[in-house]
């Protein structure tokens, strides 16, 4: 049995540099401990490279071809990645996609923040709990099943159009999917909603996690609400503003399923995102040598986008 | 250095090589294949399914029972042959088509549009048996439709394929509405209907319920029935069967558009078609919601089931009286896999479908369409005034004037949704204009065809 000192530093997450070990009989032992890790990692290792390494290296292959996806390909260079980067639109998509994070991100964060600040304040009554429940539930349904539930709410005769229509506003009515002003926003809504119960457990258990006398201090100082707020609260739960922002950003720039059951795509190509064409172009049109560059593009896009994002919220800590 | 960091650097650089071989490796061999060997051994003597039980695999789609009411009636003639059964939308069969024919060959399946299959050589040339079964002394116009030649255009070349009974599409209407606004016989000519329509909407009626939401733009059926209005049907079928030159761009074409965008400003469709589907489109007809329908006799059985005595059906009338009539036809297209194991028997199963005097009952009767099959072949009793007896005597009248068109959706694997769909759409939002509309589908043809 290896030391616990041992296998520490010989665990395949030990970055530090140690002195070199004294004696040969330790060498061996560490040596030993290694490989007993390999061989512990390599089953999961071997999953992850078959699933998640070879579909991406092959999808990289795929890219540089024209291929229908049954004959013989030829090779195109990059051509895929032309069409993907110039297409207007494929790049109408794209742009689509960072609309989208307006309504999958920046809305729920904030949505979240302000209901996790009223929830934390009426911490011990239990009507936090009720309201912890309510806005957790739509993480609990499955994407298709609230894509469907939002449809009919924003049909023609559907629950938000009641509603205009019983406060008499009947000229805003309209079939909100259908239309292409409102189309994107509407495919918003529906995901900020999915998203605020996720954002909001997060910031929630965050700010469980502030000492109170920070709050007693700020208030002898004389702060108010607001102040405590934007003093206290916010820089606290910074950690876990990154990781609802990174999580969402990512399904916005990825989303696929909301879209899928409520729009698909439509009307016209206005809720058209890369995931969704991505789909069209290899099952439809069965170009999977331009859907293969979209995806990497995608993937890319995705790493450029979240990375100084991660950087820029996780700040002076890392 | 340590041996434990060697070793480790070691593993690091193995696993490094490994995984660059692998993509070094993917990247040489261009992926794809030519094809195994097909199906389509000599035929000797007449085609059967022999005595030895037999279990057929199949590939039909979902919410249309006619193939399997076929195939339960085959197994009571035919007990040796039994059926294995697999079903999936219609959309999921085409994004599947390929990768099915390729791996998992089914002796009977759904095609969707199969210009491409064939060219990649997925399905099985079924001239030898048109031959064995006489096939070919059919009305030619029911096959041409499933011919396709080497260079993937359709009309001509070997066949791919057999309808089991061929659909037809037109104008279904409420008989009580109708008689609100005083339409008591259909419309001869366009303008008349155009009269009806203005009077409907006068009266408060919606006019037509259409679906064009999602990626189904049910708009082109109305646009296909006034470009038949308008010109030649031929013109429209070179192009679906993507004839070298054709182009869907042409003035008759144009002067269909115009005539759908001037139906759209002047309110003749449901203000919130962009977002209907064809369930919603179906319960509003079927509740009475509105007067006029675009669809096809697949819904016949449906409609005089649902709303017995209170639907009737016309052919998209032409521009004068008398002149000349077209509609969209096509087979349900059903194909036998290239590499099939039991492709004689399921050759002669699409055979017994079109012959069977039992099979052509519930084809008429649970499909509401026009059996296959020979000019003179057995038709069972229809009851009077119901709407498959309308539709297939328009069946009938399309037939003798020549009028059948393949569906306009059906030129390329991804006209309709990606291209059509959109298109429609944006013409009835406004964002797009009749003459750009056609413009813009024949520029994503041209670069659909050209690959």
């Amino acid at each position: 049995m290896p030391t616990p000192a041992t296998t520490a530093s010989t665990g395949p997450g030990a970055a530090r540099p140690r002195p070199p070990a004294p004696g040969g009989r330790a060498r061996r032992r560490r040596a030993g401990g290694s490989l007993l890790a390999y061989a512990l990692v390599a089953p999961a290792a071997l999953f992850y490279a078959f699933f998640v390494l070879r579909p991406i290296a092959t999808s990289v292959q795929y890219s540089f071809y024209d291929w229908n996806g049954v004959t013989t390909a030829t090779w195109a260079g990059f051509d895929n990645y032309i069409a993907v980067l110039s297409e207007p639109k494929l790049v109408g998509a794209i742009g689509n996609a960072f609309e989208l994070i307006l309504y999958f991100s920046v809305v729920p964060v904030a949505i979240a923040l302000f209901a996790a600040n009223l929830i934390r304040s009426i911490a011990a009554s239990r009507l936090a709990t009720a309201a912890r429940t309510v806005l957790f539930i739509p993480q609990v349904i499955p994407l298709v099943a609230a894509g469907i539930i939002w449809s009919w709410q924003l049909s023609s005769d559907g629950l938000a159009n009641q509603i205009l229509r019983s406060v008499g506003l009947d000229a805003l009515t309209r079939a909100w999917l259908g239309d292409f002003d409102t189309a994107l926003p509407a495919v918003g809504v529906i995901g900020a909603w999915v998203q605020v119960g996720l954002c909001l457990v997060l910031i929630l258990a965050g700010m469980t996690r502030i000492d109170a006398s920070l709050y007693e201090a700020a208030r002898i100082d004389g702060a108010g609400p607001v102040r405590e707020f934007f003093s206290i609260t916010l820089p606290g739960v910074r950690q876990e503003i990154a990781v609802c922002v990174t999580v969402t950003v990512i399904s916005a720039l990825a989303s696929f399923d909301i879209i899928y059951v409520a729009t698909q795509g439509g009307p016209g190509d206005s809720t058209l995102v890369p995931g969704l064409q991505i789909f069209y172009l290899a099952f439809f049109e069965r170009e999977i040598g331009t859907a293969s560059a979209f995806s990497i593009v995608l993937m890319a896009l995705v790493i450029v986008v979240v990375l100084p994002l991660q950087r820029l919220l996780r700040g002076r800590e890392s | 250095m340590s041996r434990i960091r060697k070793f480790r650097r070691r593993a690091l650089v193995i696993s490094g090589v490994a995984f660059s071989a692998a993509i070094g490796l993917a990247a040489c061999a261009p992926p794809g294949s030519d094809g195994a060997e097909d199906a389509s051994a000599p035929l000797t003597g007449d085609p059967t399914c022999g005595e030895d039980p037999v279990v057929l695999s199949a590939y039909f789609e979902t919410g249309f029972p006619l193939p399997s009411a076929l195939a339960d009636q085959f197994t009571r003639q035919y007990p040796n042959v039994t059926f294995d059964i697999r079903e999936d939308q219609f959309a999921v069969i085409t994004q599947n088509a390929p990768r099915t024919l390729q791996d998992s060959p089914p002796d009977l399946m759904r095609l969707p549009q199969m210009s491409e299959l064939a060219s990649d050589g997925l399905l099985l040339d079924l001239d030898p048996y048109a031959e064995a079964f006489g096939w070919d002394t059919w009305p030619a116009s029911q096959l041409e439709q499933l011919r396709v030649d080497e260079d993937g255009s359709r009309g001509d070349g070997p066949l791919y394929a057999m309808g089991l009974g061929y659909s037809m599409t037109g104008v279904f209407f409420n008989k009580e509405l109708g008689a609100q606004i005083g339409m008591t016989e259909p419309p001869a000519t366009l303008d008349e209907f155009d009269g009806y329509l203005a009077a409907a909407r006068d009266a408060g009626i919606t006019p037509i319920a259409q679906f064009n939401g999602g990626a189904t733009g049910g708009l082109a059926f109305p646009l296909q029935a006034l470009m038949a209005s308008y010109g030649d049907t031929a013109a429209v079928n070179d192009w679906i069967y993507q004839k070298p030159g054709a182009d869907i761009d042409t003035p008759e074409n144009l002067a269909a558009a115009e005539h759908l965008a001037e139906w759209i400003d002047e309110g003749y469709f449901a203000d919130d078609v962009n977002s209907m589907d064809y369930s919603q489109m179906m319960s509003r007809f079927t509740n009475g919601e509105t007067l006029f329908m675009f669809n096809g006799d697949w819904e016949s059985g449906n409609l005089d089931a649902q709303m017995p005595g209170g639907a009737g059906f016309f052919l998209m009338p032409p521009l004068e009286a008398g002149g000349a009539i077209g509609a969209m036809s096509a087979p349900a297209t059903y194909g036998i896999a290239a590499t099939a194991e039991h492709a004689e028997c399921a050759a002669f199963f699409l055979n017994w479908a079109a012959t069977d005097e039992e099979a052509r009952t519930i084809e008429v009767e649970t499909g509401g369409s026009h059996p296959m099959g020979p000019a003179d072949g057995f038709m069972p009793e229809v009851a009077e005034g119901s709407v498959t007896a309308a539709t297939l005597a328009a069946g009938a009248a399309i037939s003798e004037a020549d009028g059948a068109m393949d569906f306009i959706a059906n030129a390329t694997g991804a006209i309709y949704a990606q291209s059509w769909t959109p298109n429609l759409q944006k013409l009835v939002a406004g964002e797009q204009t009749p003459e750009g509309l056609l413009e813009s589908v024949q520029a994503d043809y041209e670069s659909q065809v050209g690959d």
